[in-house]
């Protein structure tokens, strides 16, 4: 079937924000979606609030709506284009954004917005929707074609919970209806626990509902992906086993394709349901992601769960097959049909086949507890990890460790730390640490017997595990002089890095590995995804490493380009970097360069195979890299690499690399580095008189009080060399920082930790700019809204700034360009300034240095989105010798910043409380969100009230407001409390904030602290009577009151807000909301109208 | 164990030897399905091939009694890159290293299976042998060359059964699993099979679909099968190159136009050759579970499990009395055809599966609606 005609303009939802459950994976899908449907001819209209996406580029759709994603604002978005285009066939593309797109599309077609302005949906139809959605009707569904699945009854309240649960025995699974990754989802073993979960289950669900379900734990976990057309051809993309049995949420589990323990029998059981599961649940065309279960001794198979849409599952299989499943999707939305399309790497065969893999894929989550201190971090049916990594093997061991060393946790590898002590228990209840322990149990002599009935891992696996283990021993045996040859091969095809040998034998560095690999002539080759194992020729050069005989890598004698990717997602190094690294290789790419990028994660648009003009799925670290570029550059061609784009995983990277010979691009490893040594960089601040917070390193604990004194409190306590603030601190006295050295961090000579005095009740600014070594061009100096202190990454932010005094703005900029000239910074690089507001000791007209770094930074997707400027695209081009000028010759002669119009452009952060129960919400100086949505209008409180909006926290236009400040925050607090008591707000407050609040003259209602009695603050939160909660909390150590209002103000999703700037801004969001506008604007629109133009 | 395959071009792989020792020989071909070791390692069509499997794990589920497509295996040798020492799943009674070395069969493991199925993608197959015993190469390169060629060889005469007899199991009384839309039917038909190499789950689903069948030697003269007075007569599977079953082709003759006629894989061929067609050999076979085959009447594609050297030259056929009916995407090979006249059709791969999709399940179905309008 041909390609629709009845169609012509094409909305296609994004997921928003990057939060825990839905993550880079739909921008992927996004990104794909729209390459396709444009190239199609189709007029492509996207709306996504997260401003970090490739998809949002201006390129990638006809218009683009950085826009809040719920209802109000998509509807407009639909009668504007609807007008737009009257007569034109509209449709909505709602399976490419998760699970947030496919809630809007129901919302949107229950509310009558769709019928109003006569658009359809494609992909996926509202009666399959909500036929997969619903667990009673899925289950009816599958009941009625034969198909077994666990037993389960739907529950709106404890009591049929506790009586159904009765019937079936504990323990039982409790899935609340229409939440994302499972949220509010548990296990409970009694009835206690089950009246705990099931009561938080109810409130997260959004009708009220949840499901109890019979127990599967510890059977075979599998998912298969399959496709469907139009004209009911089906397919089965890849099939997934996973190493983690039933009971942990398969985005926490580790995951292997393809299938491993399943005989041709089993499989194809599971492959007949499958197909007759999305025949069934009437999914038209596009993929879909089905999960199964399977008893491990009866063989008993049951469906657990089907997503109708585009999934991390599928961006994963798409990834481990070399099948672009979100791009076929957007095609057979639109008509065709598979035998119609062609398998991109084959060239001559249809995409109308069922990939198969001459290697094995292993997937590994990345979890960061160590950011939420006392979250749960045992694993269950809701999903915990940020991010994951994917590594390529010919066997199922050397993926996985591979997969192991591409977590990227700046542990030694095989070094974890291991606690004999609860071994049992680190087996029997799945955690992160698991596959450690499981490792140890094996090297302590357990069996994979008594393994399998303490983790109910399939047998297989451990038994690999075992093999591992063997081989470790084998290897130990050794020393390095003497290792017989066959011995090291063996280890390496095995998958073992050479950090791990390095271990073995207690060497410092693996430099020492590396040359005796070589002298034997042991070296990985590259062989390639090609979805057909071999059978035909394959044109993608999208490769991965093993120890084998055959290279297919075939470099070529191109001037060529690698550009280090970021590895898997995490807190403070997500999304923004992929998406940094994307356009250094769309534009060089552009510019005639061989663009080869390195990368381990599967959720990224920088791991399609036609993102670069080479893909290589490998580790991140010294010697997966440094074996890439050494095969590149063995055809004489020139290599340079980029490091500067992929945050911190490969700027670690920058001096090995270079000391190894390799020619990096940019600015130098030194720049870098220099930047980071706190001696050498004060030293060069000193030289350019740029005032700077006092700071000095240490790397004991006696220079640590020594220094914390010498500079005065409070002071700032962070490692060098992290990203996203890692086991950064502010410390108020001695006592803090004596703790924070004995237990927060590691350190030595080589790594010291930085200790700076914290400018207190001060402004802070990110600056992005571009240099070339001789021109700088700033891309913009963004005011944060939250006070410094708060990781810039978690403090929303404006463009332009809208209350810096010009002289400020000045003094910024100056320093700015002598430190880009100083550093002699090519390519981007990111300053963070504070300006103390002058109550305190700060002065009050003097901007301070906090940091500066020679790199890419978390804002330039969303400053390259406000201005219309593509900077990193512009920065990796500058990298390759081209100069400023040629870009920005009029910003340049004018000295003027990238323009923002006369728009006003928020940003703001998403933080993962709600998958954290019990988590302190405070912010600090180390970074917790997970994601960024971007607001934008003509005046600064609307654009703040639209990212608030977008990220979820929907201020309120009327009601009231609590209001509790540190004494510290107090001389300003009757100003805040006068704004919403002018827009109708009541006003509670604590004693102590009230008598201010009243002795200006307001009325406000005095309400007990949690310890005085009772109905307190807390008991108003929950009884619904707050609709905004404004506490500003004090020192380190938050006390228990502030902790109990943050949690209740969570849980009952009241907007919280912890800094006075915040409020001022939520004041003129509010004011903007009561005017009751619904304002969208389209991208490609806000930047036709600035007046510079921007040169290729 | 040390192994060694050598190829008569010369081209050697040095590995580790797992099932029996020995030597054996044969066409190297390769397999690309992702499961189903043991009904490949077991199915008649590889007799004189040794099996290069394209799926680098292989062993990790064991062997069971029941997933078997013949008494017992047939390949001649196999070779994987991986080959586990362990099983594990909740059917397996017997380690495949085990199970392939009680039949006295050799595996070669342990060596760049990528490389050798991209040598035999690029050459084309090619005879090889593989050896425990012998490590000096050049001999066994000049054993591989010794060996006789599959073109122009008749292995179905030695694959066949001896002597006839009924077959009793159904799909799905004998399925540990339940497929979807899988029953078993009563005895409706009765249909004659010519076992040129059957696999077991033909047989299966014939009964299944409410067939008793009588299975008969290759070599049984069409007026034996007459004689039984069947409903039906289908044509099976089986090794080597279709043209010098002459003795095949001639009764294939004898009996089109007298009862309906289902034939598969070499049935298919032979079929061909008897309806005045041609057979050639392909470059490396058909040989997986991927290949998306479309039915030319309604568009429609099924994902289909291929095992196959030669094929039907369709431009060979009296296209007055000819339909083609299935194409094979990939590289449009004649997959199925029917007789414009005569209640006869084939097709070049495996509706039956075992291993593969399930999706051409239909074509039994087809025949016994035939064997229906026949008798009625």
């Amino acid at each position: 079937m041909p390609k629709r005609t009845d169609i012509s303009k094409i909305l296609i939802l994004g997921s928003g924000p990057i939060i825990i459950g839905q993550s880079a994976e739909f921008d992927y899908s996004g990104t794909q979606a729209c390459k396709a449907l444009k190239s199609e001819g189709f007029e492509v209209v996207l709306a996504n609030s997260n401003p970090a996406t490739i998809m949002t580029d201006p390129e990638s759709a006809d218009r683009t709506y950085i826009e809040p994603l719920t209802r109000e604002y998509l509807e407009e978005i639909i009668r504007i284009e609807r007008q737009m285009s009257p007569g034109a066939g509209f449709a909505i593309l709602p399976t490419v954004g998760g699970q947030t797109a496919l809630n809007l599309a129901i919302e949107l077609a229950d509310g009558g917005v769709l019928d109003k302005y006569n658009v359809q949906l494609i992909g996926a139809n509202v009666t399959a929707i909500k036929k997969a959605e619903d667990r009673l009707v899925f289950k009816d569904a599958m009941q009625k074609i034969g198909l077994d699945v666990p037993k389960s009854s739907l529950v709106n309240n404890i009591k049929d919970g506790l009586e159904f649960a009765g019937k079936i025995g504990f323990p039982v699974i409790i899935r609340p209806s229409f939440t994302l990754g499972g949220s509010g989802g548990g296990i409970a073993y009694n009835r206690e626990e089950l009246m705990e979960l099931l009561a938080r289950g109810l409130d997260f669900s959004p009708v009220h509902e949840a499901l109890i379900e019979e127990s599967v734990l510890g059977w075979k976990e599998f998912e298969l992906e399959v496709m469907r057309d139009m004209a009911d051809n089906v397919i089965i993309i890849c099939s997934i086993e996973n190493f983690d049995p039933m009971g942990v949420h398969t985005g926490d589990s580790i995951t292997v394709a393809p299938a491993q323990t399943l005989t041709d029998r089993e499989y194809q059981a599971m492959r007949d349901a499958a197909i007759a599961v999305i025949r069934e649940i009437g999914v038209e065309t596009g993929g879909s992601n089905i999960q199964f279960g399977i008893h491990p001794q009866t063989g008993r198979m049951v469906v657990i769960e089907m997503n109708p849409r585009v999934s991390r599952s599928s961006a994963l299989a798409s990834k481990a097959t070399g099948f672009p499943i979100a791009k076929i999707a957007a095609k057979l939305a639109v008509g065709y049909t598979l035998d119609e399309i062609r398998n991109d790497i084959t060239r001559k065969t249809p995409a109308c086949f069922e990939p198969t893999l001459d290697y094995v894929v292993v997937k590994i989550p990345k979890w960061q507890f160590e950011k939420f201190p006392g979250a749960d971090e045992n694993l269950g049916p809701q999903m915990k990890s940020v991010g994951e990594v994917m590594a390529i093997g010919r066997t199922f061991k050397e993926a996985l460790m591979k997969g192991i060393r591409s977590l990227d946790t700046g542990k030694r590898i095989g070094g974890s730390k291991i606690e004999p002590k609860i071994m049992t228990q680190r087996l029997v209840t799945p955690h992160p640490e698991r596959l450690a322990y499981v490792q140890y149990a094996l090297r302590q002599g357990h069996t994979v017997k008594q393994l399998y009935k303490m983790t109910s891992i399939d047998p297989w696996f451990l038994y690999q595990l075992k093999e591992i283990n063997d081989m470790q021993l084998e290897l130990e045996k050794h020393p390095m002089e003497s290792i017989p040859v066959d011995v090291l091969r063996e280890v390496k095809r095995y998958g073992f890095s050479d950090g791990r040998l390095a271990g073995a034998w207690r060497l410092n560095g693996q430099e020492k590995v590396r040359h005796l690999r070589k002298k034997h002539g042991i070296k990985p080759v590259y062989k390639r995804v090609d979805t057909c194992a071999a059978e035909f020729e394959s044109f993608t050069p999208y490769l991965y490493s093993t120890y084998e005989d055959e290279d297919e890598a075939a470099p070529t004698d191109k001037k060529k380009v690698i550009i280090l990717g970021s590895g898997p997602n995490r807190i403070g190094q997500g999304i923004e970097f992929d998406y940094c690294c994307c356009h250094a290789s769309f534009a060089l790419r552009d510019d005639g360069y061989e663009t080869i990028m390195i990368n381990c994660n599967p959720e990224t648009v920088s791991t399609d195979y036609d993102t670069s003009d080479r893909l290589y799925f490998e580790p991140l670290t010294l010697e997966d890299v440094l074996a890439i570029c050494e095969h590149e550059g063995s055809t004489g061609a020139p290599v340079g690499v980029i490091v500067q784009f992929g945050g911190q995983t490969p700027l670690n990277l920058a001096l090995p690399l270079k000391a190894a010979g390799v020619n990096i691009i940019g600015t130098s490893p030194e720049s870098i580095d220099l930047a980071e040594d706190r001696k050498r960089f004060n030293r060069l601040l000193e030289e350019l008189q740029i005032p700077q917070s006092p700071g000095v390193m240490a790397a004991s604990l006696e220079e640590a009080i020594a220094g914390a004194t010498k500079v005065g409190y409070p002071v700032l306590v962070r490692p060098s060399y992290v990203l996203g603030g890692r086991a950064m601190v502010i410390a108020y006295d001695e006592e803090s920082v004596v703790r924070y050295m004995k237990e927060a961090v590691e350190y030595s000579h080589d790594r010291p930790i930085l200790i700076d005095h914290f400018l207190e009740d001060a402004i802070e600014v990110d600056v992005d700019a571009l240099s070339d070594g001789e021109d700088v061009v700033i891309g913009g100096i963004m005011q944060h809204i939250e006070e410094a202190g708060i990781h810039s990454g978690d403090s929303s932010c404006v463009l332009p700034a809208v209350d810096i005094p010009q002289k400020l703005m000045d003094q910024m900029r100056d320093y700015t360009f002598k430190l880009a000239r100083a550093l002699n910074v090519v390519g981007l690089m990111n300053i963070q300034f504070a300006i103390p507001r002058g109550n305190g000791n700060g002065g009050g007209d003097k901007v301070y240095v906090l940091e500066v770094n020679p790199r890419a930074s978390r804002t330039v997707p969303y400053v390259s989105k406000a201005t219309g400027v593509p900077m990193a695209k512009i920065a990796a081009r500058l990298m390759t010798g081209r100069k400023l000028r040629e870009f920005l010759p009029e910003f340049i002669e004018r000295r003027a910043d990238l323009d923002t119009g006369s728009f006003y452009y928020v940003k703001s952060p998403v933080f993962p409380w709600n998958k954290f129960p019990g988590v302190d919400t405070v912010l600090g100086p180390e970074m917790k969100s997970t994601g960024e949505v971007m607001g934008v209008a003509d005046n600064f409180g609307e654009a703040f009230a639209k990212a608030q909006i977008a990220a979820g926290q929907k201020l309120p236009t009327k009601g009231t407001v609590f209001i509790s400040v540190t004494d510290h925050d107090k001389p300003q607090v009757a100003d805040v409390a006068r704004k919403f008591a002018d827009m109708g707000f009541h006003i509670v407050a604590t004693a102590g904030t009230a008598d201010l609040i009243e002795r200006a003259g307001m009325t406000v209602e005095r309400v007990y602290k949690v310890k005085e009695g009772r109905p307190n603050v807390v008991d108003l939160i929950k009884g619904e009577r707050m609709q905004l909660v404004i506490n500003t909390p004090h020192g380190l150590e938050p006390w228990f009151d502030e902790q109990a209002i943050r949690r209740a103000a969570v849980n009952a999703r009241i907007p919280t807000i912890t800094t006075l700037a915040a409020a001022r801004a939520a004041a003129e969001g509010i004011a903007a909301l009561q005017r009751g506008e619904v304002n969208v604007f389209a991208l490609q629109k806000l930047h036709a109208e600035r007046p510079t133009r921007v040169r290729r | 164990m040390q192994a060694i395959l050598a190829l008569e071009d010369g081209k050697v792989f040095r590995g580790k030897g797992y099932g029996a020792k020995g030597e054996c020989y044969g066409e190297v071909v390769f397999n690309t399905s992702i499961t189903g070791y043991q009904e490949i390692f077991t199915d008649p069509s590889y007799a004189g091939q040794i099996v290069v499997l394209t799926n680098p794990e292989i062993g990790n589920y064991g062997t069971n009694p029941d997933d078997n497509e013949a008494t017992r295996p047939y390949i001649e040798g196999l070779i994987v890159r991986e080959f586990s020492r362990v099983s594990s799943n909740w059917r397996s009674q017997q380690v495949a290293d085990e199970f392939l070395e009680g039949f006295k069969i050799p595996v070669l493991a342990d060596i760049d299976t990528r490389a050798l199925v991209r040598h035999l993608r690029d050459h084309g197959v090619m005879r090889g042998v593989i050896s425990t015993l012998e490590t000096d190469a050049q001999k066994l390169i000049a054993k591989a060359r010794s060996i006789p060629k599959m073109d122009g060889t008749d292995l179905a005469k030695f694959v066949t059964t001896k002597h006839p007899y009924v077959w009793e199991v159904g799909e799905r009384s004998h399925e540990p699993v339940a497929v979807v839309g899988v029953k078993d039917q009563p005895e409706r038909f009765h249909v004659v099979a010519y076992d040129y190499g059957i696999k077991q789950n033909i047989l299966r689903k014939l009964r299944g679909e409410g067939c008793k069948v009588t299975v008969v030697p290759a070599q049984t003269p069409a007026e034996d099968v007459l004689a039984m007075k069947p409903n039906g007569v289908f044509l099976s599977n089986g090794p080597g190159d279709p043209e010098p079953c002459t003795y095949a082709v001639d009764n294939i003759r004898r009996l089109m136009g007298r009862l309906p006629i289902f034939g598969i894989c070499l049935g298919h061929q032979l079929t061909g050759i008897a309806l005045g067609g041609k057979t050639f050999k392909l470059k490396f076979g058909h040989h997986g579970g991927n290949h998306p085959v479309k039915q030319l009447k309604n568009g429609k594609i099924e994902i289909t499990a291929h095992n196959h050297n030669f094929a039907v030259d369709p431009d060979s056929l009296p296209m007055s009395e000819v339909e083609l009916t299935h194409m094979d995407l990939n590289d449009n090979t004649l997959e199925g055809m029917r007789h414009k006249n005569l209640p006869l059709f084939s097709v070049q791969y495996h509706p039956e599966a075992s291993p593969g999709p399930h999706d051409s399940h239909y074509l039994f179905k087809e025949f016994t609606k035939m064997m229906e309008e026949w008798k009625g």
